[in-house]
């Protein structure tokens, strides 16, 4: 029994020197990366590239994901409002929803499943593959050349992926609102632009932009871990997308109550 | 100056609990072909890292061309490692430029040379390993093995380096490929040696070894039991070094 006790509190132990050592070595990374974001020379080049393989990558999973969202999401509420002859509300809601909440988080979860994977991937395979290592020896740093790009590509790219999400959205549930479920279009826009506020947009912008921060960098991080081996290319790509996936879901929580107060 | 392009002094490097470097302390004479014998995993990688200064000692120095390599800064590092040209065991071409590009890559990071100055520079140096114009425009993922190697070692030499390291340059090639990479590395060695140019080679390989090499250094578990000329080394009486030479 002792024993049993004594291996469970070994093993515990184990667990959580391993992660404070994540922990440390994520930390660690970060403020590497910070470093070589300001250090030149500045690499835009390969900063557009990322830029276009981001958003090129993700732009028609995000036309097909905003339009059905929108679309959906105009229906149901319907569903709801017509109860109490309130469906004239749709456009507004939906856009606030859109705008606050589903364009960035729906945006955040493809990019961290599309990009933050190819991140993982990409970057893993050259560290097996010795690639990284070929990249210190002529004297280019490989966080400089690999990762800021990709960090500051998701941070750009996110924003701009978010806004087409809104946009798109709109435009679906404005369909689906007066060309479907016959609400006047001049009610639909006109109760839309009596309720939403700049604000509302702002905080999507916010929280896309520090969402593709967070994807980047876990997706690097996790490409720069690989150890072993194909093998571990597929893992350091399935713990990109499942650790990209769960911050973006954490963060909104936290970021939703921090600029609710202050915008 | 001393006589060594590289000397280990008291080298040990510990990653965690294991020590895989023990007390390592040799020189590797300058303008020769040193090759470092050894099994799988007796450190012989670890070594060649310490040299490029891509890994840190636990403890002792490692001077390269009367440099203290472990007591550079970052950026010193990174200038003083334009002296080394290395081929990497799987060759580690950049998978997303193609042969040409991977070659010019060096040329366009560290040299102001002109678009016309780079292609006549690596159009040359493609050649003098055999590799025809048309596999340079091929991404590495179209090329055999061999020919990855010597793109690899195009790439390497493009700066003009004034040590090349070699990790394994022929594991996994056929005997006459294997061949013409040793000849290729000799003749890289000697048309450069006037300038200054040491060569340092792992390998499995005995024979090409003890053809082409002027020293050999053999470790084993993370120690250098023995660092003698090839000729003493053919009459060394060491038990291990005598069953690898008995292959
Ligand atoms: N970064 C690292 N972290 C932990 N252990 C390492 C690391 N690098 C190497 N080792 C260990 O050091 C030992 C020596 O590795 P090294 O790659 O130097 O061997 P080697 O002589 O080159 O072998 P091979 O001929 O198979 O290439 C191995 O046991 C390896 O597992
Ligand atoms: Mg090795």
């Amino acid at each position: 029994m002792k024993v049993m006790v004594e291996k469970k509190i070994e093993s515990l132990g184990i667990y959580v020197t391993d992660l404070l050592n994540g922990l440390g070595d994520f930390t660690n990374f970060t403020f590497k990366t910070i470093y070589w974001t300001f250090k030149p020379p500045y690499r835009w080049k390969l900063l557009f590239e990322q830029i276009y393989f981001i958003g090129n990558k993700s732009v028609f999973i995000i036309f097909l994901t905003s339009s059905f969202t929108g679309a959906v999401f105009a229906y149901q509420i319907y569903v709801g409002m017509k109860v109490i002859n309130a469906d004239s509300f749709i456009g507004p809601l939906v856009t606030i929803a859109l705008a606050k909440e589903l364009a960035p988080v729906l945006s955040g979860l493809v990019v961290a499943g599309r990009c933050g994977a190819a991140m993982a991937a990409q970057i893993g395979s050259m560290k097996v593959t010795e690639q990284i290592d070929a990249l210190e020896v002529m004297g280019i740093n490989s966080y400089q050349y690999l990762a800021v790009p990709r960090i500051l590509g998701a941070t750009i790219s996110m924003p701009m992926l978010s806004a087409i999400f809104l946009l798109i959205g709109y435009g679906g549930s404005w369909l689906i609102g007066t060309k479907v479920l016959m609400i006047d279009e001049v009610t639909f826009t006109s109760k839309v632009s009596d309720f939403m506020e700049l604000g509302m947009v702002t905080e999507g912008i916010i929280k896309a932009t520090v969402f593709g921060y967070l994807i980047g960098i876990i997706g690097t991080y996790q490409g720069f871990n690989v150890t072993g081996g194909a093998e571990g290319v597929g893992k350091g790509t399935n713990m990109a997308v499942v650790w990209g996936m769960i911050t973006v879901l954490v963060v909104d929580f936290f970021l939703t109550s921090f600029l609710t107060q202050i915008l | 100056m001393s006589e060594y392009s590289i000397e280990f002094q008291h080298l040990t490097k510990k990653f965690g609990e294991a020590t895989i470097l023990n007390d390592v302390s040799f020189g590797i004479v300058k303008n020769k072909i040193t090759t470092i014998l050894g099994f799988s995993g007796a450190g012989k990688t670890t070594l060649m890292k310490h040299i490029l200064g891509l890994t840190m000692p636990t403890s002792g120095d490692v001077i390269v061309l009367d440099t203290t390599i472990n007591k550079l800064g970052d950026l010193q590092l990174r200038e003083f490692r334009r002296n080394f040209g290395m081929v990497f065991q799987y060759a580690a071409l950049f998978d997303f430029l193609n042969s040409y590009e991977n070659v010019a890559f060096p040329l366009r990071e560290f040299t102001k040379m002109t678009e016309e100055e780079i292609k006549e520079k690596v159009m040359s140096l493609l050649e003098s390993v055999g590799i025809s114009k048309e596999a340079a425009f091929r991404l590495p993922s179209e090329l055999s093995g061999g020919m990855r190697k010597r793109v690899g070692l195009a790439r390497g030499l493009a700066l003009d380096p004034h040590i090349m390291l070699y990790d394994e340059p022929t594991s996994g090639l056929d005997p006459i490929t294997t061949h013409m990479v040793y000849d290729l590395m000799k003749e890289t060695h000697y048309s450069n040696v006037h300038k200054g140019f040491t060569s340092v080679i792992i390998s499995h390989d005995i024979h090409a070894t003890l053809k082409y090499s002027d020293y050999i250094v053999f470790m084993e578990a993370g120690r250098v039991v023995e660092h003698l000329d090839v000729e003493s080394f053919k009459k060394s009486e060491n038990p291990v070094i005598r069953r690898f030479l008995e292959l």
